[in-house]
């Protein structure tokens, strides 16, 4: 093995990228694990917004889906960058401030749930969208049936609408998804020690920049693989008794 | 189902958050980017240099309970003030600009500002040598206030989100010369990247801009704290921890009254 | 990418009469909004603005600039990757398949560092680029700056072009190849314009998703309007001004763009 990376000039590479010190893989594996983290919780939570932000602007009153269409156009139009600092400066000193009006002290708040409600805000604003017009796809009287049979409006979206919508969401869900783990390498810019960053502060502490560099791409490219194949799974299970989209012709 | 444990694991952590609050630390903010040989990042993790030791030996002689926290050099005031971080202790110079936003402490270092550039060619920290060439500053220094205010009519300023990425691109040839700190310039030219580069000089001093050293950053109206790192600081300049520290870093001394 | 960049779009498209914005409720929120903005103008502080004006200007200019060498350059390069992906023989296809994946995969910060600090790490063991008659422009900043956002936009527009391509009728191609049509032609008077008009909605919102991405090219010292704003918020510690600032400016822009594409669907029928 040594003698195959010695070989390409890749031995050097090898030792930098190694888990334990001397080696910087460690770090790496640390700020992927840190960047997993808050991609998770920011879609999490983008979806709970994306939820129900997604009821009302199809049930909502007036009020709530012009307040609505702010909210998505206004996240939308604004880049991830811009909205990041923005929500975290603001986002930090409201809660502060709140807190101490309250005569609580200081709310500590971490790097993760800060970038999880950064990056959350963001991804709610495109489920809303993506939810929206996975509900809408819901043949119209699979909904009229459970109201006719009296379905409360919480078990209704429970039972029927969320499982009927699943397999119009998913591919919208997966490229969200696939946003969110990218999006976490924007928290670099304030200072999170999430893949990015880690990865910036080996490459500039030892000069390899072209090894580190390379080595995060291709983490970041195993996270894209591997969730690409499980979304597949989700969505074959989603569509399970569904006709095949794939014969239906365009 | 999904959806449940999400929502679970939000209000959990946003809990904990809160619970944290109730001890009494001193969080204590540092760029998140490598600045040589003051602080920097090591391959377990674990920040170490020269003001990283001030840092502990500070909290220590003051007693207070100093956590570091890395956050973007870029951001480092509003993080102060919007009290993600208590007090800044990142090599910031005591400016008059800085002072209308933030208090200082004493200073516990100070060094002039220096010109760097290739070793083969002829530059002199002047304005009229620096006319036409590209000179490399990072962003929110006062290096950068410094070059806009007496380069910047004459001289390309191209701004670097962190000092090594500066040093790279002059390594590189990208741009003719940095003005930079003398130490962490030093430090940078007896390395092995920094070996095609020397110091040409350093810059006719403006205390305007260029500041009386570099001091410990705390709110406004933070005395408390201000008071207690000015103790900590006077302590260990008495007592030769200061000098030991340095001692293990230069071969000069970086302190002056 | 693909989906979220075609709801941008699709919002964008609800074109409201001014009646409709004289319901009660509206003429709250609009008072509400002007209560919010008089409240801005007047607790925040704006005397910076005159100073750094013109630098705001040429920023502006400068993010409108790349976004639209980019896009334009981007998508030309989008056409063979989508015609490889759709028809191409497997070593046209799989390259081409592989880099829009690893353009998809890999976050675009991390692509524009990698090009442009990556590729400065090596120009001192190379002397003879220092002698060459490029070197000025790769001393530069910008380039590495299109370079990257034109390869990421070229990625994306490649998927989206395979699909596109994909999806013309295969009864008119047959029809063309019936009359004699060459190949080429048969390419750019039919293939090529209906992939066009199908894809436009969806261009319109990858393109505003190309805007977002300008700023992130101020990170490797290209002074675009992002880089503006940061200047003043280190310069004068103030953080929300120049922001808020910045943000309606990418709304303006945002919000022409998607006019512009609506222009060119509605001439092209796209949405019939």
């Amino acid at each position: 093995m040594d003698l195959i990376l010695d070989t390409l000039g890749l031995a050097k590479s090898a030792e930098l990228l190694s888990l334990s010190p001397p080696g910087w893989g460690g770090n790496l594996l640390r700020g992927l694990a840190n960047s997993l983290q808050i991609a998770f919780g920011a879609f999490g939570f983008g979806l709970l917004i994306g939820l129900f932000g997604a009821s009302g602007k199809l049930y909502g009153g007036v009020v709530i889906r012009d307040l609505l269409a702010i909210y998505t156009t206004v996240i939308r139009a604004v880049p991830e960058l811009v909205l990041i600092l923005i929500l975290y400066y603001v986002g930090t000193d409201l809660i502060n401030q709140a807190s101490s009006a309250l005569g609580y002290g200081r709310v500590e708040i971490s790097g993760v749930v800060a970038g999880i409600w950064v990056l959350g805000i963001v991804q709610g604003a495109y489920a809303t969208e993506v939810l929206r017009g996975a509900i809408q796809a819901i043949p119209h009287g699979q909904i009229e049936a459970a109201r006719a049979f009296g379905m409360p409006s919480f078990m209704l979206m429970r039972r029927v609408t969320i499982p009927a919508m699943m397999s119009y969401a998913t591919p919208g869900l997966a490229n969200l998804w696939l946003i969110a783990t990218k999006d976490t390498a924007l928290l670099a810019i304030v200072g999170f020690s999430e893949l990015t960053l880690e990865t910036r502060q080996a490459a500039s502490s030892t000069r390899a920049y072209f090894t580190f560099f390379l080595a995060a791409g291709a983490l970041y490219m195993i996270v894209t693989l591997f969730s690409g194949a499980v979304f597949a799974r989700i969505e074959k299970w989603a569509r399970r008794g569904q006709p095949s989209l794939r014969g239906a012709g365009k | 189902m999904k959806l449940k444990t999400f929502l679970a694991a939000g209000l959990a952590s946003s809990l904990l958050a809160a619970g944290a609050a109730a001890a009494q630390e001193v969080k204590i903010g540092i760029a998140a980017e490598p600045y040589p040989p003051f602080a920097s990042l090591d391959a377990s993790g674990t920040w170490v240099g020269w003001e990283i030791e001030v840092i502990d030996a500070v909290c220590a002689a003051a007693e207070l309970d100093c956590v570091i926290t890395p956050v973007a050099w870029d951001g480092i005031i509003p993080s102060l003030t919007g009290q993600q971080i208590d007090a800044i202790m990142a090599s910031m110079s005591i400016t008059e600009e800085r002072m209308k936003t933030i208090d200082f402490s004493d200073p516990y270092y100070n060094t002039p500002a220096v010109i760097v550039a290739d070793k083969s060619m002829e530059i002199e920290a002047t304005p009229a040598s620096l006319a036409g060439k590209i000179v490399g500053i990072q962003a929110s220094t006062i290096h950068q206030t410094y070059a806009n205010a007496y380069f910047g009519d004459a001289a390309e300023i191209r701004v670097y989100q962190t000092q090594d990425e500066a040093n790279q691109d002059l390594v590189a040839g990208r741009i003719d010369a940095i003005q930079a700190d003398s130490i962490a310039m030093a430090d940078f030219i007896g390395s092995d990247a920094g070996a095609c580069c020397e110091i040409k000089g350093a810059v006719a001093n403006d205390e305007a801009i260029l500041g009386k050293g570099v001091g410990a950053g705390v709110r406004k109206g933070d005395d408390a704290l201000r008071e207690s790192l000015n103790a900590g600081i006077a302590a260990i300049l008495a007592d030769g921890t200061h000098a030991e520290i340095t001692s293990r870093y230069f071969t000069t001394s970086i302190y002056s009254e | 990418m693909g989906a979220p960049g075609s709801a941008v779009f699709a919002g964008g498209g609800q074109m409201m009469g001014w009646r409709s914005l004289l319901q009660p409720h509206r003429i709250v929120l609009m008072a509400l909004f002007a209560g919010l903005v008089v409240w801005c103008a007047i607790s925040l502080r704006w005397d910076w603005i005159p100073e750094y004006a013109p630098l705001a200007i040429e920023g502006a200019w400068r993010t409108i600039w790349i976004l639209v060498v980019t896009t334009v350059v981007g998508f030309l390069l989008a056409i063979p990757l989508g015609l490889a992906q759709a028809i191409g023989p497997w070593y046209l296809s799989m390259p081409a398949k592989t880099f829009c994946t690893i353009i998809r995969g890999t976050p675009l910060l991390l692509q524009i560092w990698l090009l442009y600090y990556g590729l400065g790490s090596l120009f001192p063991q190379i002397p003879w680029i220092r002698g060459s008659e490029l070197w000025p422009y790769l001393r530069q900043a910008w380039p590495y700056a299109v370079l990257a956002l034109t390869l990421s936009y070229a990625g994306y527009e490649g998927e989206v072009m395979r699909g596109a391509f994909a999806g013309v009728n295969k009864g008119q191609l047959e029809a063309a190849n019936a009359f004699g049509m060459p190949r080429f032609t048969m390419f750019r008077r039919i293939w090529l314009p209906q992939a066009i008009r199908n894809v436009l909605p969806t261009l319109g919102g990858e393109t505003i998703l190309q805007l977002k991405a300008t700023p992130l090219v101020a990170t490797i010292t290209v002074v675009e309007i992002y880089a503006v704003s940061s200047r003043v918020r280190s310069d004068l510690f103030i953080v929300y001004e120049p922001l808020l600032l910045l943000a309606l400016f990418y709304m303006i822009i945002a919000g022409i763009i998607a006019l512009l594409f609506r222009r060119f669907e509605l001439k092209t029928g796209s949405r019939l």
